[in-house]
């Protein structure tokens, strides 16, 4: 058995004590330093025990517990263009009432839309417990002034949003302007009120696992509630790989602070089989106490229904198609 | 080694989505030939294979059933004009699979391509055939086109490895559905060759799925698949077919009850006719000139 990848252990900053933010944010410099001072990351071996972990065998009552889990760990996604309020009312409509044919089906975490749709979508879900999560800051490339973006984040909390999925500014992260992406973060932050923020580091544009790691740490230093990998909008997304690093780094982040951070991957898992392996990584990497969709989410669409299909094969002993969940 | 050269062993593998994968469960299963004597192994598929084959089958359908019906002939024959290029060692199979002389398995093979190009014409005269305009007593024209039903499971025959069996696939794909087939249990070989000549005739990936293994064991999560249209039961034997259709009855699947055949005779349309839906649509004749509209 491959053993674990190397966790992150914390350098200077956090080991003098004190409140762990200040020293790493104090400057751009000491920033910097803290995020450089991480252990580098062993790709090999990160991507060797991600793939180890895909290989376990999940069958009968496990399968089902992993199924409703999963359903209820989805942040039901609907980000086109093209998008109307009678879309995202019907999109509401499967989040609260995923299989009309079998009640015991758990509802989805939330229904995540742009945030112009956020109202629709709150009053469609309103009562029901299913949250309203929006996109904000100029999604999904994030270039735009700092006034806009928190202007978009306004609306959306305005709207009734419950969550906020903001982009980082990966141009100045990639430039090594640190402090400007964790100022950024923070200034959203205190836009948000109470609503929970999810900050996107569209890992498929940082290049390397390296800078994935830094992104956690950053995120997680700016008061991210969420780390999530990607908007979905680009050609890679979540991998196994770049999420069991960002389990390692909300585990790490735990033991030295004691804050806890979910994690949400996003865009490219379609099928059951790939949410399981992501659920194995969750239970063996962070541990159980992220087994619960206020810690961990799936960013994804069409993966609901093919959750849906094989409930029902574990249900009924029958293959179920495509003409017996809704296509949306 | 006397000659020198070391023998090539063919490795027979299924045909799922254009693909040529082995069993999913690693499974294989010795064939013999009719005097007992060990041919090659084949997959055993399982039950996760057939349900792959289906994903495959219905990925396809789209494509293959919105071709039009010259296009589909024109495959078929290049399918036919492929088999002929492969006829020695259809025959050597089918000589080993049915114990034939060579000279009967020879002909046997010349029926199946010959009926593979007898279906291949039938591809754009079946409309004509079995949809037409309907006599109605009103200002409307009233028409009826013939559909393909879906995704088609056949069980193909266990007897006649080679004719049986493109007598019962050809019909099925002719009609713009796809098939997923379960060879004859006892002699699979010809069908896992015929996968790769389907590879190399322009026939789309997925449209035809061939798995090999225990004929019970692949039919019932077939016939009980939600997203199976039809179910062709010819290889299965009178308590399975009866067992196969009441599965296949929870979602009104289209069934073909196995029944005596003789696969040399003349096939007609009848299994051509088998896996089609008839749509008829209604459409208003317009103005009927200077005493007024009709609607």
């Amino acid at each position: 058995m491959p053993t674990t990848a190397a966790s992150p252990k914390l350098s200077a900053p956090f080991e003098q004590g004190g409140p762990p933010l200040a020293d790493a944010t104090a400057s751009d410099s000491a920033l910097r330093r803290f995020l450089h001072g991480l252990p580098g990351v062993d790709t090999v071996g990160l991507e060797a025990r991600a793939a180890s972990l895909g290989t376990r065998s999940i069958k009968t009552t496990a399968k089902a517990y992993a199924i409703d889990l999963a359903i209820s760990m989805i942040d039901l996604t609907t980000l086109e263009g093209a998008d109307t309020p009678g879309k995202v009312r019907a999109l509401a409509a499967k989040a609260v009432n995923p299989d009309p044919t079998d009640r015991t089906t758990p509802r989805t975490a939330a229904v995540c839309v742009y945030p112009d749709m956020a109202a629709t979508a709150a009053a469609a879900l309103a009562g029901s417990g299913v949250k309203v999560a929006s996109v904000a800051t100029a999604f999904p490339a994030g270039r735009a002034a700092l006034d806009v973006k928190l202007a978009d984040v306004r609306d959306a909390v305005a709207a009734g949003a419950d969550e906020i999925d903001m982009v980082i500014d990966r141009g100045a992260f990639l430039s090594g302007r640190y402090l400007k992406v964790y100022e950024e973060i923070v200034a959203v932050k205190a836009e948000c009120g109470s609503a929970r923020l999810k900050v996107i580091f569209e890992t498929g544009e940082l290049s390397t696992y390296d800078n994935i790691r830094r992104a956690s740490w950053l995120g997680m230093l700016a008061g991210a509630d969420f780390i999530k990998t990607s908007t979905g909008k680009v050609a890679t997304n979540a991998t196994p790989a770049n999420t069991l690093l960002m389990l390692e780094a909300v585990r790490d982040f735990r033991e030295q602070t004691g804050v806890q951070i979910g994690v949400k991957p996003a865009g490219g898992i379609r099928t059951t089989k790939d949410a399981i392996k992501f659920l194995v990584l969750v239970n063996e990497t962070a541990g159980e106490d992220w087994l619960d969709n206020h810690w961990f989410r799936f960013g994804a669409s069409s993966l609901l229904n093919d959750l849906l299909m094989q409930r029902q094969k574990l249900s009924t002993g029958r293959y179920s198609g495509p003409d017996y969940v809704t296509v949306d | 080694m006397s000659d020198g050269r070391l023998s090539v062993f063919k490795t027979y593998k299924l045909y799922v989505g254009g693909k040529f994968p082995r069993s999913e469960s690693g499974r294989v299963y010795e064939v013999n030939d009719s005097k007992g004597r060990w041919l090659a192994n084949a997959p055993q598929s399982s039950r996760k294979d057939a349900r792959d084959a289906v994903v495959a089958a219905r990925k396809a359908f789209g494509g293959w059933s919105g071709a039009t019906a010259y296009n589909r002939g024109q495959i078929l024959y290049r399918v036919a004009e492929m088999l002929e290029g492969r006829r020695e060692q259809f025959v050597r199979e089918v000589a080993e699979a049915e114990g034939l002389s060579k000279s009967k398995a020879a002909a046997v093979v010349d029926a199946a391509v010959d009926r593979w190009v007898w279906y291949a014409g039938w591809t754009d005269k079946i409309g004509q055939i079995v949809g037409g305009a309907n006599p109605v007593a009103g200002p409307f024209f009233n028409l009826s086109t013939p559909e393909p039903t879906g995704v088609v499971a056949v069980l193909a025959p266990q007897e006649s490895s080679f004719l049986g069996l493109v007598s019962v696939i050809a019909p099925v794909i002719a009609t713009g559905n796809t098939a997923v087939v379960v060879a004859s249990a006892d002699a699979p070989l010809p069908a896992l060759s015929l996968g790769e000549v389907l590879a190399t005739s322009d026939l789309p990936g997925g449209v035809v799925n061939i798995l090999s293994g225990r004929t019970a064991e692949l039919a019932a999560p077939l016939a009980s698949h939600q997203d199976v249209n039809a179910i062709d039961l010819t290889g299965a034997d009178a308590g399975l077919a009866k067992e196969l259709e009441i599965a296949a009855a929870d979602n009104l699947k289209r069934t073909l009850r196995p029944q005596a055949v003789d696969w040399s005779a003349d096939p007609g349309t009848h299994r051509l006719t088998a896996f089609l839906e008839t749509k008829t649509v209604w459409h208003p004749t317009g103005a009927l000139g200077a005493s007024g509209s009709s609607y």
